[in-house]
């Protein structure tokens, strides 16, 4: 069911919030679409412009640490992201992602190039990297949060549920 | 063998969740402030009104603050807070407005205590963990759902023991001795983890806790908290709360997934350098570094404690030319405290400027925005690349002290040489 296919976005360790949703366009918050333009912007100009929808950000230690900004996992799912892939989160930005529905993946990463085409399932927890071949494992999500993403994020979990179910 | 006991972390969640719990756990539990600023909150209040109610009951525990952007530089966001205060109204949550200061200092100054749960849609919430609350960063989602159902969903973390031994010398600050850690456990080696203050923690008035567990996050944890102790209750006591306290500490057999020791004799003025708050390095070595800006204030170290030992440098002086000197009280109390006791008189007369309560330049939305190539020595927490509104800008991080000497001098100066 959860089977997401896209092109991989390769970024280093420690991407910021400010990285992702610069402080600078704090008056952008309330128009999402708009700041979604300047995602990534100071790491890679060309992001917002070239990020197909299906796309996957592919990193490497403690992404998006920095701010509670939801609008950062938020801008990127809206510019197209499917999932990202990350040796490792921050807390607080893991768990914004899965209450927004942006699917997150812990594993290694450094068998994913720039460019690779990707084909990931968040429930096998497989990712399977078209380009050159190789396939790897992830541990999935723990069924709790699988749920989460499932319903769609938290707020349409607890409409669903009427109340958080874990 | 099996540790039986519980540490700060299990004993509050357990607690909220009416089960005893253990890291690890995935739990539901119980929320009783749910806060956001303005930032965060029209999000967050976008996602109430899809759930379409907000439980009435709670309006005393849901804050929306404005601080971010105080008093508004634009029409955009002063429309975000127009939507909050209209919000506000409708469903009865309470404002704190324009004027007042950060959220995270009037929490401090009115509303947490030992023991409780408190959200916030700032990654700064941890801040209260200085009183024995649980505290801890989320984003407007969690804090929508805080607010509407008085719930979470919480993973229980594992907690590492932070031991304190001895006291920091003459000239040191909690500001040091949190980068000096941060420095050396690394701005992940924390993450998922709660930070549990240990030791000799009497050496630290509340003030210098507040820094501490501010900066928690820094390390990537979910909290940082100290025990609530005899100066948790003076300063629960002076704020006319005292019935808030009660006294809890974790029990001596609690499990704990490391621990650390410091001696905090032998911490030195610390300094963050761009573009990462592990980055550190003594103040000392950096007098090569000049600066175009000094800022001292935000929800780090912009309290009373900290506007007076800065004003104790610069007091009868002047900054070196070149150099602006930006100072932001965190609260209208400590704003007009600082007014009361000469402060202010001394920042202007040493040829600073002193901002109203808020977030300041902090976060890169107004009121010292820095040109290209400008290198800024700032009392907050956080340094990364465009923090303060420019990527082509450098951000050093330190405390009040090292901060009000080096504006002295025009470059990064060791405080303990002008005190």
């Amino acid at each position: 069911m959860m089977t997401l296919q896209g092109k991989a976005w390769r970024f280093g360790d420690s991407v910021t919030t400010d990285h992702i949703a610069p402080g600078r366009y704090f008056h952008l918050r309330s128009n999402l679409p708009e700041l979604a333009r300047h995602a990534l912007e100071d790491l890679r100009s060309d992001f917002a412009s070239e990020v197909k929808k299906g796309d996957f950000i592919v990193t490497g230690k403690n992404f998006g640490l920095g701010s509670s900004r939801e609008h950062a996992p938020t801008i990127l799912k809206l510019a197209g992201v499917s999932a990202i892939l990350a040796q490792s989160f921050a807390r607080i930005f893991f768990r914004n992602a899965v209450n927004i529905g942006l699917p997150v993946v812990i594993m290694d990463t450094t068998f994913i190039n720039e460019q690779d085409e990707l084909e990931v399932s968040l429930e096998k927890g497989l990712v399977k990297n078209i380009t050159n071949d190789r396939v790897a494992q992830f541990n999935p999500l723990s069924p709790e949060l699988l749920r989460i993403l499932q319903d769609g994020g938290l707020i349409e979990h607890v409409k669903k549920n009427g109340r958080i179910v874990v | 063998m099996e540790k039986t006991g519980q540490n700060l972390t299990e004993k509050i969640i357990s607690r909220h969740a009416g089960k005893g719990v253990r890291p690890g756990d995935m739990v539901v539990a119980d929320v009783d402030i749910a806060l956001a600023q303005d930032g965060t909150a029209p999000l967050a209040i976008r996602q109430i009104e899809k759930l379409g109610s907000c439980n009435p009951d709670r309006n005393h525990l849901n804050i929306l603050f404005m601080d971010h952007a105080s008093p508004s530089p634009r029409k955009e966001l002063a429309d975000d807070h127009a939507f909050m205060r209209s919000f506000a109204k409708e469903y009865g949550a309470t404002v704190s407005d324009v004027g007042e200061g950060i959220c995270h200092q009037l929490i401090a100054e009115k509303y947490a205590a030992p023991g409780m749960l408190i959200l916030g849609a700032d990654s700064h919430t941890c801040t209260a963990g200085a009183f024995c609350a649980f505290a801890t960063g989320m984003g407007s989602t969690d804090i929508a759902v805080a607010m509407a159902t008085g719930k979470t969903w919480l993973r229980v973390p594992e907690s590492i023991k932070v031991v304190l031994h001895g006291k920091l010398s003459n000239g040191v600050l909690a500001k040091d001795l949190i980068l000096h850690i941060i420095g050396d456990i690394g701005a992940d080696g924390a993450t998922y983890k709660a930070l549990e203050f240990s030791g000799y923690i009497d050496s630290l008035d509340m003030e210098q806790r507040l820094v501490m567990s501010n900066m928690a996050v820094e390390a990537g944890a979910k909290a940082g908290l100290f025990p609530a102790d005899n100066r948790t209750l003076t300063y629960l006591q002076e704020r006319g709360r005292a019935e808030q306290f009660n006294e809890i500490a974790p029990d001596s057999d609690a499990g704990y997934e490391k621990v650390i020791e410091y001696h905090l004799d032998s911490i030195e003025p610390t300094v963050a350098m761009p573009h990462a708050v592990d980055n550190t390095a003594p103040a000392s070595t950096l007098s090569g570094i000049s600066i175009d800006q000094v800022y001292i204030g935000t929800c780090t170290n912009g309290r009373l404690s900290d506007l007076e030992t800065a004003a104790a440098i610069l007091k009868g002086k002047r900054i070196a030319s070149g150099v602006r000197l930006v100072v932001c009280p965190a609260s209208r109390e400590i704003y007009l405290k600082a007014v009361e006791k000469g402060l202010v008189s001394i920042f202007i007369e040493a040829g600073g400027l002193v901002l109203p309560p808020g977030c300041g330049p902090c976060v890169g939305i107004h009121q010292g925005i820095l040109a290209k190539n400008e290198v800024v020595l700032s009392t907050q927490n956080r340094n990364f690349q465009g923090r303060m509104g420019n990527p082509d800008s450098s951000i050093y991080l330190a405390s009040p002290a090292t901060a009000a000497a080096s504006a002295l001098f025009g470059h990064i100066t060791d405080p303990r040489e002008v005190v």
